[in-house]
């Protein structure tokens, strides 16, 4: 079969399953929504393996390089000849393997509502919401031209503001969807500016194209966009610093990770999602698609690296404070997808130097493995217990012992800890920060010791501290959602033993990253370091973590209150944006757009009512107006008009 | 009828127009207002055939235009009394003053 045959179907599929379930679901087929839903992923889930395995094993790999196919093209509007928005499906091997990981987890996570919403009033709207979502984010990773990609940004947006205020009923889920959809769009802004700037320089809109122009040295729109500059900054450096920031905004990268902790106010699996396996990855796709532009521009590589280390440190600082299990697990990803950032920010175009771009995507590919098994153990967790805080748990291990093991191997996993997925993706992120920045790689390889720790502080939490009094509340865990537990932690044990460098390199070639036995050994000392003091502090109930927290004294209140991030811009947009831009801008409109407006009605009015007596109603004066009228006109015709 | 010079005959036609233009100036009655137009087309009717035997004897286009505006005066009376008959069936009267419903 052609990719053209079928391809279509993988987006398009989800697509039907939101109108379908969206318009009807309520009415007709209540109950069986999620069976629907589960269905349609299933075949769409399906295709992309099967795309996948063509693409890699057969047809893909020509000449030495991953082709970039482009099988279906729809131009859709265009501007004039060669700048047109295209509705495209491109293949590569990022495109693919995030095809890949976008229906996998979808589908896990499918299965894991079908118990996990079971009973709930919107049920079908929830799977509606949920097709709606798996859509756009496939419609975005298989994007062929860059406007395409932010039209499906901007869906992908709205359908996580559908799922975090999905219970609106609760104001803190419909502030905290505001705040996501609100932070994101300011991010965007920047995305949209960014993207502007590339297709007036380049003259095009298609990925391929604009990556060609503006790496080709020679080419006219390379020395336009290099040699033009603003506020002594290069127009490339500017574009590429502004698109990143639409990508920091949708991978809640420091500054702009403040809605993704409040984000978790949505259903959990959701979360697991959205909120951790898939549309937060957007950013680091995103560079990752124009990473050839990129990497030819020191400056915004630059920004790219340090905004993903500072992140990753400063969130896996907040994580070892939070009490909230699925805001340390929030924290986590904002960390991880710190590390996926600086890796794509220290690698080069090619060869050996792209080797962070290769360890970007494979820790990409191994964190939505465990990070979506963590946030369904959470959701398991919370089904349970009924409260998100882990004073409220403490020695489940017995009661739910499948979410105990599969928990621990995420746990292992985002740890470091070897055989496990994490450990492999980690070391070669880790590598590659060795290889090209050490402060980088200082900061990674400190934030991989917090890293563990805080993730077996909530492990023991949850699972140890103290011993089983919980009732189950009549709730037990269903199969449907013990299944994806399995299956993600199956996936979790295995998915690190993929060659990663043989599909997915910067420049299409594979790559070969052979295992450094002797550069492993300094972060799983680090890891296992973490784990044990976690261990020490948090096993048992003990006084140890009061005492550690006193002792750290405002460091750790600090860090308790998120190092007053949401202070921070709550003070910058009430006190100084609403006061000093909103107040003048108010009362320009109150009293100057308004004033003129009404006054202009005012001064109608009055003269109306002055003159209205003319119009007496009464058809006789008409008719004498009239007639006066033809004899004035008829005098002045015929005796003074000469 | 070539006795008659045409003043006397403009004399008459004038007269029963500004007799029309009085009755419909004055008049509260939506008949009498009625007949007074009757008037002013009439005495444009006059004005017509006058004019086409005097000026030009020879042709027809002036009482061609006469028996428009009879035709046309006829369709404007069935009109004209079908609203005066739903005017009274409405407000028991015929008096152009009593609706004022639309009046601002």
């Amino acid at each position: 079969m052609n990719y053209a045959d079928y391809i279509a179907w993988i987006p398009l599929l989800p697509l039907a399953g939101f109108v379908l379930l969206g318009l009807f679901g309520k009415r007709f087929f209540k109950q069986y929504s999620g069976i629907i839903g589960v269905f349609i992923l299933l075949v769409s889930a399906a295709l992309a393996f099967y795309t996948a395995y063509i693409y890699f094993f057969i047809n893909g790999y020509e000449d030495g390089v991953y082709q970039k196919l482009i099988p279906i093209k729809y131009v859709w509007l265009q501007f004039y000849s060669g700048t047109s928005i295209d509705m495209g499906i491109l293949l590569d091997p990022i495109s693919v393997m995030m095809m890949v990981i976008v229906t996998f987890v979808s589908l896990m996570v499918h299965i894991f509502s079908l118990g996990y919403m079971k009973g709930e009033e919107r049920f079908s709207t929830y799977y509606a919401f949920l097709s709606l979502f798996t859509f756009s984010m496939l419609g975005l990773v298989v994007a062929s031209n860059i406007f395409q990609i932010y039209f499906f940004w901007e869906l992908v947006g709205i359908s996580s503001y559908l799922l975090i205020g999905f219970y609106y009923d609760r104001p803190s889920a419909v502030s905290a969807a505001k705040k996501a959809f609100i932070v994101t769009r300011f991010a965007d802004l920047g995305f949209l500016i960014g993207i502007i700037i590339l297709a007036f320089e380049g003259g095009t809109l298609d990925f391929n194209t604009l990556i060609h122009r503006l790496t080709d040295l020679q080419s006219p729109e390379y020395i336009a966009i290099t040699t033009a500059s603003f506020l002594g900054i290069s127009v490339m450096t500017w574009a590429l610093t502004l698109v990143f920031m639409g990508g920091a905004g949708k991978s809640a990268m420091f500054p702009l990770h403040i809605w993704l902790p409040d984000a978790m106010e949505g259903p959990t699996p959701v979360s697991a999602l959205i909120h951790a396996a898939t549309m937060v990855v957007a950013g680091v796709f995103l560079v990752a698609r124009l990473f050839p532009v990129f990497s030819i521009n020191g400056a915004s590589l630059l920004i790219v690296t340090w905004v993903g280390s500072v992140s990753a440190l400063f969130a896996a600082i907040i994580a070892c404070t939070q009490t909230d299990i699925k805001r340390v697990l929030a924290y986590s990803t904002v960390s991880q997808i710190g590390y996926m950032i600086f890796a794509l920010g220290v690698a080069r175009y090619g060869g050996e130097a792209g080797a962070g771009y290769t360890a970007s995507m494979f820790h990409l590919f191994t964190h939505a493995f465990f990070k979506s098994l963590l946030f369904l153990g959470a959701g398991a967790v919370i089904h349970i217990v009924h409260s998100n805080e882990m004073k409220d748990m403490g020695g489940l291990r017995k009661l739910i012992p499948v979410t105990h093991i599969t928990f621990l191997i995420a746990c292992l996993a985002i740890a470091g800890v070897p055989p496990f997925a994490g450990f492999f993706s980690k070391e070669e992120v880790l590598l590659a920060a060795y290889n090209s920045n050490k402060a980088v790689y200082g900061i990674a390889l400190f934030t991989s010791g917090l890293t563990a720790f805080y993730m077996f502080r909530l492990y023991f939490s949850i699972f140890w501290r103290k011993e089983q009094e919980h009732e189950t509340h009549g709730h037990k865990l269903s199969l449907s959602m013990k299944l994806p537990l399995i299956i993600l932690a199956a996936g979790t044990l295995l998915v690190g033993f993929i060659p990663f460098g043989k599909f997915v390199s910067s420049d299409g070639r594979t790559l070969e990253s052979p295992f450094h036995f002797e550069f492993s050994i300094a972060p799983v000392l680090f890891a296992l370091a973490g784990i044990s003091l976690a261990t020490w502090i948090y096993k048992k109930e003990s006084g140890r973590s009061q005492k550690l927290a006193a002792a750290l004294g405002g460091f750790y209140r600090a860090a308790y209150k998120k190092f007053y991030m949401d202070e921070v811009y709550m003070f910058v947009t009430k006190k100084i944006i609403f006061n000093l831009v909103g107040k003048p801008a108010a009362w320009i409109d109150k009293y100057i757009v308004d004033g003129t407006m009404n006054g202009i009605a005012f001064s109608t009015a009055k003269v109306s009512g002055w003159i209205k007596g003319i119009q007496s109603g009464k058809v006789q004066n008409y008719a004498l107006y009239f007639f006066v009228g033809i004899i004035v006109l008829s005098i002045v015709i015929l005796y003074l008009w000469k | 009828m070539n006795g008659i010079p045409i003043s006397h005959i403009l004399f008459l036609s004038t007269a029963l127009f500004f007799i029309g233009t009085y009755g419909m100036f004055t008049r509260r009655n939506l008949i009498t207002m009625l007949m007074a137009i009757e008037l002013i087309l009439n005495s444009v009717n006059i004005n017509f055939i006058v004019f086409n035997k005097y000026l030009w004897p020879g042709k027809l286009d002036g009482v061609f235009f006469t028996i428009f505006i009879i035709t046309i005066a006829a369709a404007e009376a069935a009109v004209a009394i079908a609203i005066i008959i739903n005017l009274y069936r409405s407000h028991r009267s015929i008096d152009v003053e009593d609706a004022t419903e639309l009046k601002w």
